[in-house]
């Protein structure tokens, strides 16, 4: 493999922010044909640094060149690089949700004769290239009807809709489980076989390993190293050594825990879809947790698990048809977000974007939103508490930030959520229901935040973890209910949790009996 | 760090900072100078000045009201017709009804709270765009003026005319100039060098670093500077005039929302349900009870635009308040606010509206004719935008009004100012454009 030419070489890239440096000298060099990972911390420079390849952040506003097949470029926006054969996949999705698949997959680029748009061949081609990527769907399907998984799929068919010798991907496993996961991993492959050459970003290190050719580590907007995977037999720990800049012996910090009464029980808990009236999302669930537990819900996409911890937040999710929620030994009702929160209940969302932040806000703001009243006095906000808040989780939670003044636009994906995890943990919440509290996080910080949520549960509040990632779950929690299809199919105690047991029970309507 | 830099970086808040109220503060410096040379001082001559507040006071507090109602993310284009409504049924009350005028006044409000309450209710509760809702208002009340009003003009007694046309008593000795004003120029000065001390002492209390001593002497010798001499020029106006009394009431307004939408709870809640209506639900936010208070504040604040516009006409009329909401809506974005809501403020909206006053004002000195003054306006609301949008793609160092507000961690500008469905993230560009 290391015999092939280089395709493309960063050189000496320096990125300025007002007030930030996000990347400084870095140095990339990609060998056509390889599928090459970027692995590094939340905010160390790698979505900064695939941007400037492809031309979102144009020529002039970076210092330092790009070289591709052997000549130097100067892309002026993202078409220019796209005319060059490189295309980016963002860490966030950018399909249209009302548009089906077809039209997303030819958005921009619509094929055309005589000055229309020629549909009957944007239709074949579509299918081609759905075909190619293994995406099994009508092409007039939404793309809000379908899953991530899919979705993501439609961002690469689209890519290749557009000739593409360089494919970046920014996490794009993030969202996805193990299967899509999997198929997509499986995809890259086939597309390396053809010659096509991937640059992949990730902190699923497991992936890298499987898949990577090579590893280029970036550490705080620096490279630190590029390691060849085949040659020098290199491991997950090896990455993580040199993301973090030192061992990191086990991945889950210690604990002893220390579990009390059950004080937070729902029981028979029945929703309807908002839309279907005949599809149940939750089927009469119950569940309890104890003080000082950490409950995990482990369940396939799409088995209703967000939906079930959302309509307990205050009925925020579909039409509540009934069941009871006690908590200390109270019947309580929680008809809206404000009698949740006053309840003492806090639901981190997984979706930390769309509806997890105000994007216009800054990190202060951002914080205190979800209790003001903790700091404002007759309604009049206190700034220098807010301020001192703010501050107060910017070092226990280590967001990369300059000031707490600083939009939330600016923050790198991983420490948004930590700003969104600030905002809950603020609430002095009871019980604390955490919706994939470490997507897109990295190793380093995984560890901080799983010290963060046992230091929780030790405070005697109770924890729930949703999680796609079974590893996790297994690894954090005390107990873990599985469900599938919106029915709770078990509940296993931390001795009994591996993999195939919880895998069983999320894969079938099957009750085991309740322990 | 240069001398330069560090002006800039502390006069204009460094990265967080909203760059188009910085600049239309320069704009307004720039038209009110343009002018100043144009018409031979008359701009800035005490008359004039006097004329500008008392004939512009009720559209800065239309802007006000506006102000929140698009930073919420809605739109209301009834205001100019509840203007004129509540204005005829003012009129009416004590023209027919002999109600005393300053029950009127309480009555106006009532009549423009209920008003907004019944759009808050379809905006709100029932979930019709605000636009519709009002565009519904805007005709529904122009008919109930001419309805109420027989097409025709009712005159408004003398106690009540004060509030439109009336100026600051003379009291006191004979200084020459109006003693009233000069006290409130003074209490302006003091108030403003307490803000910018205190604002000093919260940082350092803070741990953070206070801008260095020279900065907060320059912005605030400026700032007292400009005081002192609006100060002059309105209290020394031709005898009985000073600084209207529809001024000082748009100055109570202004500190008062100001005050409201930066350090309350609720002023927060409105932001929040603008910037991300499904974000600020998940917090807490009651979305509909703040749709719904927004409407209803505008309403009330239309209404009592009205009511200064009839006090200084001196009757109501079926032609009151039309255009009022362009030019409203013209001074709120021209001061920063943005269309899809979640960003602006109410010192903006109001350096937005003195552009447009000015210019106005500008335009009819120099005898330009009101054609031609519809075509400028419009073509400074287009640039005045278009300038802001192009220096956000631009990625530019952006600014602040720091020096209206010393303190204060204002919103960031994203650079595309919409958050898309899909959750793009903001610094980026579609990947099909
Ligand atoms: N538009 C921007 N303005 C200012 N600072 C920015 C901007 N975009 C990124 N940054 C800063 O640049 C640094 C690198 O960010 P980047 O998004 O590249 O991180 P990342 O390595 O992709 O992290 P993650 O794994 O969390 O996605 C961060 O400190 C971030 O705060
Ligand atoms: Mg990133």
């Amino acid at each position: 493999m290391s015999e092939a030419p280089v395709l493309l070489e960063m050189r000496s890239i320096t990125k300025e922010f007002p007030g930030v440096k996000a990347l400084s000298d870095v140095n990339l060099a990609v060998r056509a044909g390889e599928i090459h990972a970027i692995c590094g911390e939340n905010g160390a420079g790698k979505s900064t640094l695939m941007k400037v390849l492809s031309g979102v952040y144009p020529y002039g506003s970076y210092a330092g060149e790009i070289v591709y097949q052997g000549q130097e470029v100067r892309f002026s926006d993202i078409r220019a690089s796209e005319r060059a054969g490189i295309v980016i996949i963002h860490q966030e999705l950018a399909l249209v949700p009302g548009m089906s698949i077809t039209e997303n997959i030819f958005l921009g680029n619509e094929p055309r004769r005589l000055g229309r748009i020629d549909w009957k061949s944007a239709n074949r081609k579509a299918a081609e290239l759905m075909k190619l990527v293994g995406l099994n769907e009508d092409p007039d399907t939404l793309i809000k009807d379908i899953g991530v998984g899919k979705q993501q799929l439609v961002e690469i068919a689209k890519a290749f809709a557009k000739d593409v010798k360089l494919l970046i991907l920014d996490e794009p496993t993030a969202a996805l489980n193990e299967n899509d996961s999997q198929h997509l991993l499986n995809l890259l492959r086939g597309f390396r076989e053809r010659g096509i050459t991937s640059i992949m970003i990730s902190h699923k290190l497991n992936e890298i390993e499987q898949i990577a050719d090579s590893i280029t580590i970036i550490r705080d907007g620096r490279t630190i190293e590029t390691l060849d995977v085949k040659g020098q037999g290199i491991n997950e720990d090896r990455i993580v050594r040199g993301m973090v800049g030192r061992e990191l012996s086990s991945r889950f910090p210690d604990h002893t825990p220390n579990i009390g009464e059950v004080f937070f029980e729902v029981s028979d808990w029945w929703v309807r879809h908002p839309v279907s009236a005949e599809r149940m999302v939750c089927k009469g669930s119950s569940f309890n947790v104890r003080r000082g537990e950490i409950v995990g819900f482990a369940g396939l996409m799409g088995a209703g698990r967000t939906e079930l911890a959302m309509s307990i937040f205050g009925r925020s999710y579909g039409t509540y048809l009934s069941g009871r929620i006690v908590k200390d030994g109270k019947e309580i009702e929680l008809k809206n977000v404000a009698d949740a929160i006053a309840h003492g209940l806090a639901y981190v969302s997984e979706d930390r974007k769309a509806v997890g932040l105000n994007l216009l806000d800054d990190i202060k703001t951002s914080v205190v939103a979800a209790k003001l009243s903790k700091i404002s006095k007759a309604g009049v906000v206190d700034k220098a508490k807010e301020y001192q808040a703010a501050e107060g989780y910017r070092t226990s939670l280590r967001i990369k930030t300059p000031t707490v003044d600083e939009g939330v636009v600016k923050l790198s994906g991983g420490n948004q959520q930590k700003v969104v995890l600030g905002k809950w943990m603020f609430t002095d919440p009871d019980l604390l229901i955490l919706d994939e509290p470490t997507r897109g996080i990295d190793v380093g910080a995984k560890y901080e935040i799983y010290g963060i949520i046992q230091r929780l549960a030790d405070q005697g509040k109770g924890v729930i973890v949703i999680s796609s990632e079974l590893p996790e779950l297994i690894g954090l929690c005390d107990r873990i209910y599985t469900v599938f299809e919106g029915t709770i199919t078990g509940s296993i105690e931390r001795r009994d949790a591996d993999p195939e047991t919880l895998m069983k029970l999320m894969t079938s309507t099957k009750k085991m009996q309740m322990s | 760090m240069s001398r330069f830099a560090e002006l800039r970086k502390h006069l204009f808040g460094g990265t967080t900072s909203n760059a188009r109220q910085f600049g239309m503060i320069f704009t307004l410096v720039g038209i009110v100078a343009l002018f100043e040379i144009l018409t031979n001082g008359l701009t800035l001559n005490s008359g004039n000045l006097i004329t500008l507040v008392s004939q512009y006071s009720y559209i800065l507090i239309l802007a006000i009201g506006m102000l929140m109602v698009i930073v919420a993310g809605h739109i209301d284009l009834s205001v100019g017709s509840v203007a004129a409504f509540v204005g005829i049924v003012v009129a009416k009350s004590m023209h027919t009804y002999h109600l005393p005028w300053p029950a009127a006044i309480l009555l106006g409000l009532v009549v423009g709270a209920l008003i907004g309450a019944w759009q808050g209710f379809w905006v709100a509760y029932v979930g019709v765009p605000a636009f519709i809702v009002t565009l519904a208002g805007m005709m529904l009340f122009r008919g109930g003026n001419q309805a109420i009003g027989n097409a025709e003009t009712i005159a408004v007694p003398q106690g009540f005319r004060n509030i439109g046309a009336g100026y600051l008593w003379e009291v006191g000795p004979d200084t020459g100039y109006n003693n009233l004003t000069l006290l409130l120029g003074l209490l302006a000065c003091a108030a403003v060098v307490v803000r910018e001390w205190r604002a000093r002492k919260t940082r350092q209390d803070l741990g953070a670093e206070p801008a260095p001593l020279w900065v907060s002497g320059l912005r605030l010798a400026i700032i007292l500077a400009v005081i002192v001499f609006a100060t002059l020029r309105f209290a020394g106006g031709r005898v009985g005039t000073s600084f209207p009394i529809s001024g000082i009431i748009l100055a109570v307004l202004v500190l008062i929302y100001s005050f409201i939408t930066r350090n309350t709870a609720g002023g927060r809640h409105i932001y929040a349900v603008g910037g991300n209506s499904r974000a600020a639900e998940l917090s807490g936010v009651k979305l509909r009870r703040v749709n719904f208070l927004v409407m209803v504040n505008m309403s009330a604040l239309a209404a009592l635009a009205g009511m200064i516009f009839i006090a200084r006409a001196s009757a109501s009329g079926p032609q009151d308040g039309l255009n009022w909401e362009l030019d409203a809506i013209s001074a709120v974005f021209i001061g920063g606010a943005a269309v899809s809501g979640g960003l602006g403020t109410i010192s903006g909206s109001i350096v937005g509206g003195l552009v447009m006053a000015v210019l106005n004002n500008g335009l009819q000195l120099l005898g330009v004719g009101s054609d031609q003054v519809q075509i400028i306006k419009g073509l400074v609301l287009l640039l005045a935008v278009a300038l802001d949008v192009y220096n956000k793609r631009q990625g530019r160092f952006s600014v602040i009004d720091s020096i209206m507000r010393p303190f204060r961690g204002s919103t960031p500008i994203p650079v595309t100012p919409t958050p898309t469905p899909t959750g793009t993230e903001p610094a980026k560009t579609p990947v099909a454009g």
